[in-house]
Formats: structure tokens, C-alpha cells, sequence
């Protein structure tokens, strides 16, 4: 029996250590300048970095002194806002992120609620989409892509990151229609992951890369791919080479944002408040070095304008989606 | 290439690296241990930390993380049955019987060797063939996967216990249907969720290891009774015999391989390496019917290979800066966190952190060996805790792991349930690991048969048309006929 106390001690002491690493342990003792961040997905994806990140960035620069995070995964991230709206009334000091696929995914109806259900505070930075090709492809711009488009789509097969119907999808089938082509015959390839993508456009399986800006821009640099096109309204300062959709004739901008919500149903001061603190520390140093670190852009739009935006995006997608086939009504 | 390598030997045996790879092996061990926490959980909550030092340092630190995740993942495996990581699935088919028989502290032993060696012989592969194996693994389209995965599935009669072929062909096909569950990524459609918004991301690999294992045989032991729990430790020593380390010498080398070109592919990884060699040993052994019973060889091929595929993961994040799983996405990030663009040309701009990655590797294998060995006989008396206390440990574990790792509790009823559904199937006899295959490589399969169509234009030619998917397809003719060819003729 003896030899029994000790593996109770470091089952013990394993249990204490994973509290300690999730960050769970959120002390209620500090009630003010104080916020928790839920992530709709598990750790080490892009909403869980840009959380931690902000997160990192208020408590560097002191604007928030406590800070705790929770990763709560299901559902394509419906799963944490159902959970958000049900438990609204304790969720005051709670901001969830979350990004475009929060409109897309509203609008095929894999969950119930949509951005209005919540308190749009602001958003923080953007990724841009982008169309790339092999450094050997014959392709040298996006005007090349068209062309041998209307001419065979066959010879046009695009990779993306993720499911049919997703934005790696419609925002290409949406380019390739301005350019007067059927957007139901561009043949999509859909990989689990931006990385296998990329692997399924370096292997030569596909032709044309469709993927989040971030995601690309260092292969472009290492001259592997040759990004076309990049659906920012202008040329981008950290990637002053690559062309716009716009300038080449298409017009179409799209940015998929990273955003926070409060929960409904507080009063309109506490949420000018919010967004001021998420205001502050954007500006602040210690969040440019989270943001030049990453490759970030910014994109900050908060309060009316923030819901306003989302509102308009939210239209553009749905009319995109159903011009497409993607959305049935 | 030597140059480079005493280059990043000098880089690593600086004190402050050094303190760094040892601290990563150390935290990683521990976080592997836990059922259900892997790497990734481990190298993400790890970052933050990272950010004040130079890259070099914050990848040995990141790179021991994961090595040691792996390497603790087995431990679990081992002893409770609960997977500590994915990769470590494999790794209780043989090792578990080997604790219950009362060899924990071989099996640890032998966990702990294979690991070493498979990590070890595939760093020496990556710095021999780095150059060639970027090509490689882009040589690998969608049509190469899929029959790499059949042939994978072939290898389902090694998993089928007492010759019951018919039963591990149900449960192989069990898994496949379960594969199938959440939604499609060639349509976007989701299937077989109920409506369910839970269902959605489909079911992880994880709980349901977590499920058919853990769970099922800690009420296993509940409806068996006393006597078939554990013998406790019947023999402590964790010395190998002569004979049995000539068993096992053949069985790691060919683990290692295979298990380093596995993890080089971007499509596989660590799980699929270790069901593979585990498929693989069992068919070339001649006491194949003895794996699943205890046999050290069927508990040091997947260990080896395991270790190898991840060292072999490196290779297309490296070198061409794409993460094959959810372990290199999040070291990439880190990466460029740091200001670092992974790619053909880090080896030319930055061959300080190509080289200090790579030498961290042989490092990093060396310190976890040397800080595990010792520990062993302490951590094998877990199982002389009585059973009243140890099944309610395994179940707590089990739970705690699933839930840790998506912080829903609508897992830990899936858990159940599969547990409940596993305990039955167990009482009939229906062996759990062929499950666990043909889900692991359903999805991978038909996401890969489906792309492979649709980039042949509906055409089948990509079955023959490129010359590996060629000799994938002989080679899976040849283990599928070879039982019934060799059954001719010695008749």
C-alpha cells in the first residue's frame, strides 16, 4: 500500500499542471479592467493566435490588467456562440472572436444564430484573399488565368484550403465571372488545410491556388508561387508587387476580418467601453509588434460602423452565394 | 552538409540551448503523458514564452516540445490503455498486455528504445537526404495518397485477432462508415450530424481511441472482475534479453524508415506511420499471431515509427514551409512569428536554424532517453495501485483528455456512448484496432479518390497513368494475393 501514495501525488500534481497551462484558473477578485476571451476552436488556429495575441497586447501595455482565455471548439464555432448568447447574463467582461466564416456560416444555416444575435464591438485586423500559381506556370497574370478559363475551364483546376461553398471558393468563382466566365464550371479542389493546398498547386495537380493572403505571401517571397492577384481595394504596403483585382479590371474587394463580440443584452456604455479598451490597445506599440510579428493587417472598424459593415458584407456574400448555387434561397 | 551540421551541433551545445531542449523534452513528456493533450495543445501554450528568445532557441525549445509529447504519449498508452497522443494509438495494441502481464517496466524499456532509435535513424535519413526529399514528398498527388491508404487497408488482416478475419473486416468497415460523419470537404454537405451542431467537425480520432480503449476496458475490468485486471508487476526489471533485443534490432530499422518517408508525405503522418508499421511487422513476423498479446515487436514498430514520421514532418516544413499536420501549422506560425520564411531558401538564408533544428533533434532524442530510462520503475508503479482506485483514475483521465482537448461536454457524451457500444462489441469478441484504422484512414482515403477524379476529369487512368501510383497499386495487388499465393503452394 505504501507504494500507492506516490502516483496519487503526481496524478495530483499532472492535474494542478494542465490548469496551470490552460489558463483556466480566471481570478474573479480583480472586477475591474478586466476582460475573457473565448475562441470558438481549440488552440494554435488563427482565431486562438489573434485572441492571445490582443490579449498579450493589453496586459504588455497595462491597459487590462486581467486577462484569461477559454478555447471552446464544435460546431464550426457555433457551438461557443450558442453557449455565449445562453450565458449572456455572466458574460459581461467576455469578448469572443471570430471572423468572415461567422457571415458564411450564418448563411448556409450550420448554426442558428448570426452576428446580430451578438454585440459587434470591433474589428481588429484583416486577411486578404489571394490567387497564386506555380513559379513555373504559364500563367504571368490574372488576365492569362481568364482567358485559358473561357477557353477550357478544365485546364483551370483551383485548390483551396477548404470546403466547397467556402470563401477560398466564391471568391475565385466570383473573379472568374467578372471576367464573363461561368462560375459553376470552375472545377474547385478542396483540401483539409492552406498547407496542403499549397502542396496540391506545388505537386502540379492544380493550376491555381486560391488562399488567404498570410497564408501565401511567404512562398511568394521565397519565388516557389507567383501571387496574380489580391482582393484588397489597393496595393498593400507590405506587398507593394503584388496587383489588385481592381486595377486588372475586376472589381471585387473582399477582406475577411478578425473581429470581437460582447455578449447581448448590457447596457450601450459598457460596450462604448469595450471598444475603447480594444481601440487603446491597438494603438499602442506592444500591439504592432503582435501584429508585425504575424503579418497582420490592420483593419480597425468598431461600434455602428463595425455591425453597419458586417451588415453590407454579409449582403454581398449571401447575393455571391446565391448567384453561385451555393445557397438554395 | 557536415559543415552545416557541426554548425547547428554548435549552435545547440551552447548552455542556454541545451537548458532549452531539456526543458522542451521535459514539458513535453509530461503534456504527452495526459491522455488527449498532444503536441499541439503543448507547442501553442508554448509559444508565448518563446517570443523574448533568438529563433534558433525558440525552435529547439518548440522541437523538444514535440519530440517529448510523442515520446511521453506512450507512456499512458502503455499503462492504462488511454492514449496519451494520436500517434500512440498503435503503441497499446502490444504494450498494454505487456503491463498487464506484469512487464510494464519492459514495455516502458522498449517504448523508450524505439523512440530513441526511431528518432535517431530518421534524423540521420534527413540530414543524408534532405536535398532529394522536398522532391519527394511533391512527387506524392492526390491519386498516390488514396492508394497508399488502400494499401494501408489492406493491411486490416493484421489487426483481426485469432484469425477472426470476418470480424476485423466488420469493424474495419465500421470505421470507415464512422469516418464519414460531419462535414464533407468535397461538397460542403454535411452527413449523418442529425442536426446536431456537434457533429459538424465530424468525430476525433482521439475520443474515439479514447472510447474503444480507455473507457471500454476500464468497465471491462468492472464486469470481468479481479481477475482480469492487472497481475500488478511481476517482473520489475526493465533489462532485455539477448534474444530479445535480436527480435526487435530488424523490426526497428525497417519501422524507422518507413515510418520517416511516411511522415515526409504532407498527407500522413505520425498516426498513419504507426498503424502501418504495426501492419507491416505483423505480416512479416512469424509469430504474428502472438501480436496484440504482448509481443515486444508489435509495441516497437509503431513506437519507432511514430518518432521517425515526426522527425520526418520536418522535412516539408523546412524546406518547402508546408505543415503536413496540425503539429508543424503551429511550429510554422511560430516560425514566422519569429520573423523566419520556412522555405527552399532558409537553408541558404538561415542554415544556423536549419541545422540547430536538425542537431536539436539528436539532442533532444539523447536527453529524453536519458531522463525516461530512470523514471521508469517509478512510473510503472501506477499499476500497483489497487483497482478500486486505479479504474476510477483511468476513467477520469480518459474523460478529462477528451474534454481538454475541445473543452465541450457534448465529447464526453460521445465518449460515453462509445465506450458503452465498444464494451459490447468487446464481450463478442470484435477486435477494437481495425476500427480505429479504417477510420483513421477513411477520410483520407476518400477525400483523396475524390480530388484524384475530379483532377482527371471523371477519367480512372490516374490509377496507371504516373509511374508511383503504379507501383503503389502492384504493391497493394502484391499483399493483398501474397497470403493466397502462398497458401498454393505449399499445398
Amino acid at each position: 500500500m505504501a507504494g500507492s501514495q506516490k502516483p496519487l501525488k503526481i496524478t495530483g500534481a499532472l492535474f494542478l499542471l494542465i490548469f496551470a497551462f490552460n489558463g483556466l484558473a480566471a481570478d474573479t477578485r480583480s472586477p475591474v479592467e478586466k476582460v475573457h476571451f473565448l475562441i470558438p476552436a481549440g488552440p494554435g488556429g488563427g482565431w486562438d493566435g489573434t485572441a492571445r495575441g490582443v490579449g498579450e497586447a493589453m496586459v504588455k501595455s497595462g491597459l487590462v490588467t486581467d486577462v484569461s482565455f477559454e478555447n471552446l471548439s464544435g460546431g464550426g464555432g457555433g457551438k461557443a456562440i450558442a453557449k455565449f448568447i445562453e450565458t449572456a447574463p455572466r458574460q459581461k467582461n467576455t469578448l469572443l472572436i471570430s471572423s468572415t466564416p461567422i457571415i458564411v456560416r450564418s448563411l448556409q444555416k450550420i448554426f442558428p444564430q448570426s452576428f446580430r444575435d451578438l454585440q459587434p464591438v470591433a474589428s481588429v485586423i484583416a486577411d486578404y484573399s489571394c490567387f497564386a500559381v506555380h513559379a513555373d506556370s504559364e500563367f504571368q497574370d490574372w488576365q492569362a488565368v481568364t482567358k485559358q478559363f473561357l477557353s477550357n475551364p478544365r485546364k483551370v483546376k483551383v485548390a483551396g484550403g477548404s470546403v466547397r461553398g467556402s470563401t477560398d471558393h466564391f471568391v475565385i468563382a466570383k473573379a472568374l465571372e467578372l471576367a464573363a466566365g461561368n462560375p459553376r464550371k470552375v472545377i474547385y479542389i478542396p483540401y483539409d488545410g492552406g498547407g496542403k493546398a499549397m502542396a496540391g498547386l506545388l505537386t502540379g495537380e492544380t493550376q491555381v491556388l486560391s488562399t488567404g493572403l498570410s497564408e501565401a505571401i511567404e512562398m511568394h517571397r521565397a519565388g516557389e508561387i507567383r501571387i496574380l492577384a489580391v482582393t484588397a481595394s489597393e496595393r498593400l504596403v507590405d506587398t507593394p508587387d503584388i496587383p489588385t483585382l481592381t486595377e486588372q479590371g475586376f472589381d471585387i474587394t473582399f477582406a475577411n476580418w478578425r473581429g470581437f463580440f460582447a455578449a447581448p443584452g448590457y447596457a450601450q456604455s459598457h460596450y462604448d467601453n469595450m471598444a475603447l479598451t480594444i481601440a487603446g490597445v491597438i494603438d499602442t506599440p506592444e500591439f504592432e509588434v503582435v501584429r508585425a510579428r504575424n503579418g497582420w493587417a490592420k483593419l480597425h472598424i468598431e461600434g455602428d460602423a463595425f455591425y453597419n459593415y458586417l451588415v453590407s458584407q454579409e449582403a454581398d456574400i449571401g447575393t455571391l452565394m446565391r448567384e453561385l448555387g451555393f445557397l438554395r434561397n | 552538409m557536415l559543415d552545416g551540421l557541426i554548425l547547428g551541433f554548435h549552435t545547440v551545445l551552447s548552455l542556454e540551448n541545451l537548458v532549452l531542449v531539456l526543458a522542451g523534452c521535459a514539458v513535453g513528456t509530461i503534456i504527452g503523458m495526459l491522455p488527449g493533450l498532444g503536441p499541439i495543445s503543448a507547442i501553442a501554450l508554448m509559444i508565448p514564452i518563446t517570443y523574448g528568445f533568438d529563433p534558433a532557441s525558440g525552435m529547439i525549445l518548440l522541437a523538444g516540445v514535440y519530440y517529448g509529447a510523442i515520446f511521453g504519449g506512450s507512456t499512458s498508452s502503455i499503462l492504462i490503455n488511454a492514449p496519451g497522443v494520436a500517434g500512440t494509438v498503435a503503441t497499446s495494441f502490444d504494450g498494454y498486455p505487456l503491463a498487464k502481464s506484469g512487464h510494464a517496466s519492459k514495455a516502458l524499456a522498449i517504448a523508450a528504445y524505439a523512440s530513441f532509435a526511431g528518432g535517431t535513424i530518421a534524423a540521420i535519413l534527413l540530414v543524408i537526404l534532405a536535398p532529394y526529399l522536398a522532391e519527394l514528398s511533391l512527387g506524392f498527388q492526390s491519386a498516390d495518397y488514396f492508394v497508399l491508404m488502400l494499401l494501408g487497408l489492406c493491411l486490416v488482416a493484421a489487426f483481426a485477432t485469432n484469425g477472426e478475419y470476418l470480424k476485423a473486416l466488420l469493424m474495419t468497415c465500421f470505421g470507415l462508415a464512422l469516418s464519414t460523419v460531419g462535414t464533407d470537404l468535397t461538397s460542403g454537405v454535411q452527413r449523418f450530424t442529425f442536426g446536431q451542431m456537434d457533429l459538424i467537425d465530424g468525430i476525433s480520432f482521439l475520443l474515439l481511441a479514447m472510447g474503444t480503449f480507455a473507457m471500454a476496458e476500464a468497465l471491462l475490468m468492472v464486469i470481468r472482475g479481479p481477475e482480469a485486471s492487472f497481475t500488478g508487476l511481476r517482473a520489475p526489471s526493465m533489462m532485455l534479453e539477448r534474444q530479445e533485443i535480436n527480435d526487435i534490432s530488424p523490426v526497428v530499422g525497417r519501422s524507422s524508415v518507413l515510418g520517416f518517408f511516411v511522415g515526409v508525405l504532407p498527407g500522413a503522418g505520425a498516426t498513419i506511420a504507426s498503424f502501418l508499421a504495426y501492419g507491416m511487422e505483423k505480416n512479416l513476423a512469424k509469430d504474428g499471431d502472438q501480436f496484440g498479446k504482448g509481443n515486444i515487436k508489435g509495441l516497437a514498430a509503431p513506437e519507432t515509427a511514430n518518432n521517425a514520421a515526426c522527425t520526418g514532418s520536418f522535412v516539408p516544413l523546412l524546406t518547402l514551409g508546408i505543415p503536413g499536420s496540425g503539429t508543424t501549422a503551429v511550429l510554422l506560425g511560430a516560425l514566422i512569428a519569429y520573423g523566419i520564411q520556412p522555405g527552399p531558401r532558409l537553408f541558404i538564408d538561415q542554415p544556423e536554424i536549419f541545422w540547430a533544428v536538425i542537431a536539436s533533434m539528436y539532442v533532444g532524442n539523447l536527453f529524453l532517453l536519458v531522463l525516461n530510462l530512470p523514471l521508469i520503475p517509478y512510473i510503472a508503479k501506477i499499476l500497483t495501485i489497487p483497482r478500486t482506485l486505479l479504474i476510477p483514475i483511468i476513467m477520469f483521465f480518459s474523460l478529462m483528455g477528451v474534454y481538454l482537448v475541445s473543452f465541450n461536454t457534448f465529447d464526453i457524451q460521445i465518449l460515453a456512448i462509445i465506450a458503452i457500444f465498444a464494451v459490447a462489441l468487446r464481450l463478442m469478441a470484435f477486435p477494437m484496432a481495425p476500427l480505429l484504422l479504417g477510420f483513421i484512414l477513411g477520410s483520407i482515403l476518400e477525400d483523396n479518390l475524390r480530388r484524384a477524379v475530379t483532377l482527371a476529369d471523371g477519367q480512372w487512368s490516374f490509377l496507371w497513368e504516373r509511374p508511383i501510383t503504379l507501383c503503389l497499386i502492384l504493391l497493394t495487388i502484391v499483399v493483398l494475393f501474397s497470403p493466397l499465393v502462398r497458401k498454393l503452394f505449399r499445398r
